[in-house]
């Protein structure tokens, strides 16, 4: 996996001193480096806990719900409808006429995912990247080799395997076993046994193969990278500034998305698998990594192009 | 060239075996969730089960508009499908709330806004175990009576003899057609386990058929010559409680019969 994106001959570039990532010596330089992390679990945790809230406390803003549902569906301060796309897609494949509160909630969402954040819920909202990222951590740590190589292209499998079943049995394939609504809703609304389901996802990505679970299986995150091709917001990356140094491969939960040539090409991260985690852009030593939106991107590549022209 | 559509052709056939038996596998655990609906009791104005089950996007909006905390959303491994909205009436029952608040929020359809009237709801159906219902063993009792909100309605006293004195038993019986499935019976009910309960009304209701006609309910009377070989009635197929031209009670038990 490394093999393909380490520095080559060819790729290194002459007259550039490949420097290693060092983290930073200072506790606010190191909070620093962590601020989309840090920002990552406020979200989720922040969407978490205004679900719980308003399922337990009954918590309102002016006198409306705050939010209510869970993630396959739900609606923020009594006006705004959301729904899970993938979910209602299953549901519509049963052949069953659904309401339109749930089909604007769903455009709503899978129009934010498309055209703006990209494949974002998978790093930002699921709450099984808690678990998946907690397993990854300990991984690390404890360097537990895999046990074998999967594709990562089951998840496509398993997403058009779960559209399939939609229409054979007539319910929701996926929303019938998914183990990202379970955690979710047992979270929510009471414990069950939904959490074996996670713990069996936990171990898996401990101990069998890296990134299991949303790297290689979950049809939710393939249905997300197949949304989120065109969307806006983007890793930009400035290939004057790159030495190829590949720290940001090491930490990548989807490393084939980090594909330099690519990247260079397009000036930005352009595989709808990039799951906006930003774990890339604190560690680039050379800081040639950075969130920003298409048009910009563009507009910041096309300077760097004429000042890289001009004769110094 | 030959080879390599060789080596396509096995891809393509191991890829599709492999997604055949996950699909199984898939299958089996999803017909296995559905399975358990049968002694689901759903919200007020939930669809047939089959169609609730495809609908119900599990989002638990009803269950955060209901403020008695009857509704619950079924964990895995519950014996319920997961995720969906069910109630149980022994220890929370439905109180059967005027505007209906667990219906609006539901995204989906999967509970019909049309329900406006919830003596309309259909829950499911109380079901009385004679045997061991204190009025039925000849004791004054009655509660579920007296709880019902479909009073007078849904549950009648009757008399019934009693057979070892000449005291009358006042004994409740329950009429599918205004029952709403509330449960206020089911936790009222005195006894160390409730007598009376609240069952989806497919596992225990019957169905007499359209070839009985029960003539004390008819103002025309049922004349027809049910004889093998007579002339076939008159066809009359106005409306569903009119006899078929043939008789569908006819078997060998009544055929040929001379008078």
């Amino acid at each position: 996996m490394h093999a393909q994106v380490q520095p080559t001959e060819e790729e290194a570039k002459p007259g550039r001193v490949v420097r290693l990532y060092t983290p930073p010596a200072t506790l606010s330089g190191r909070l620093w480096s962590w601020r989309y992390l840090i920002l990552r679990r406020v979200t989720q945790l922040g969407i978490l806990a205004m679900f719980f809230g308003t399922a337990r406390y009954g918590w309102e803003v002016a006198g409306r719900p705050l939010l209510t549902g869970n993630l396959s569906a739900s609606e923020f301060l009594g006006v705004i409808p959301m729904a899970d796309p993938f979910a209602v897609l299953q549901q519509l494949l049963t052949m069953h006429v659904l309401d339109k509160e749930v089909l604007i909630g769903a455009a709503i969402v899978l129009g934010f995912y498309a055209l703006i954040a990209g494949r974002t819920f998978c790093a930002w909202v699921c709450p099984v990247n808690l678990v998946t990222d907690a397993a990854g951590w300990l991984r690390a740590k404890l360097r537990v080799p895999d046990f074998c190589s999967l594709s990562r292209n089951i998840r496509y499998w398993l997403l058009v395997l779960a559209l399939i079943l939609s229409v054979l049995t007539g319910v929701a394939a996926f929303e019938w076993v998914s183990p990202i609504s379970m955690l979710h809703r047992e979270i929510v609304f009471g414990i069950g046994l939904g959490l074996t389901a996670i713990a069996g996802i936990f171990l898996l990505d401990l101990l069998v193969v890296k990134h299991g679970w949303c790297g290689h299986l979950c049809p939710l995150g393939a249905f997300y990278s197949l949304v989120g091709r065109i969307a806006q917001l983007r890793v930009r990356f400035d290939d004057s500034s790159c030495t190829r140094c590949a720290e940001c491969v090491r930490v990548c939960p989807e490393p084939k998305v980090l594909d330099f040539k690519l990247a260079a090409e397009n000036g930005l991260v352009a595989s709808g698998e990039c799951t906006n985690c930003a774990r890339c852009i604190p560690i680039c030593p050379e800081n040639s990594l950075s969130f920003n939106f298409r048009p910009l991107i563009k507009q910041h590549n096309s300077t760097a192009t004429q000042q890289a022209r001009r004769p110094s | 060239m030959e080879k390599k559509r060789r080596d396509f052709l096995l891809k393509t056939a191991q890829g599709a075996a492999l997604a055949a038996c996950g699909g199984l596998i898939w299958t089996h655990l999803l017909r296995q969730e559905a399975s358990a609906a049968a002694l689901a009791l759903r919200p007020p104005g939930a669809l047939p089960e089959n169609d609730f089950a495809a609908q119900c996007i599990k989002c638990g909006q009803c269950t955060n508009a209901c403020p008695y905390d009857t509704l619950k959303m079924a964990t895995a491994g519950s014996n319920m499908p997961v995720g969906t909205p069910y109630f149980e009436p022994r220890k929370v029952p439905c109180y059967m709330c005027p505007d209906i608040p667990c219906v609006p929020p539901c995204p989906t359809g999967a509970l019909t806004k049309s329900l406006k009237d919830i003596n309309k709801a259909r829950m499911g159906l109380a079901v009385i175990d004679e045997e061991n219902c204190l009025s039925w063993l000849g004791l004054r009792c009655e509660v579920c009576y007296r709880v019902c909100p479909v009073k007078g309605k849904a549950i009648t006293v009757e008399n019934h003899p009693r057979k070892i004195s000449k005291h009358a038993m006042f004994v409740p019986l329950v009429h599918a057609e205004h029952c709403t499935g509330c449960g206020l019976c089911e936790q009222a009910c005195p006894t160390q386990e409730a007598a009376i309960r609240i069952i989806n009304p497919s596992l225990v209701q019957g169905k007499i058929g359209e070839h009985y006609r029960l003539g004390w309910t008819r103002e025309d009377a049922i004349t027809q010559d049910f004889a093998a070989g007579a002339a076939p009635a008159p066809a009359q197929p106005s409306s569903p409680d009119v006899a078929p031209k043939e008789a569908p009670g006819m078997d060998t038990l009544n055929k040929g019969i001379e008078y």
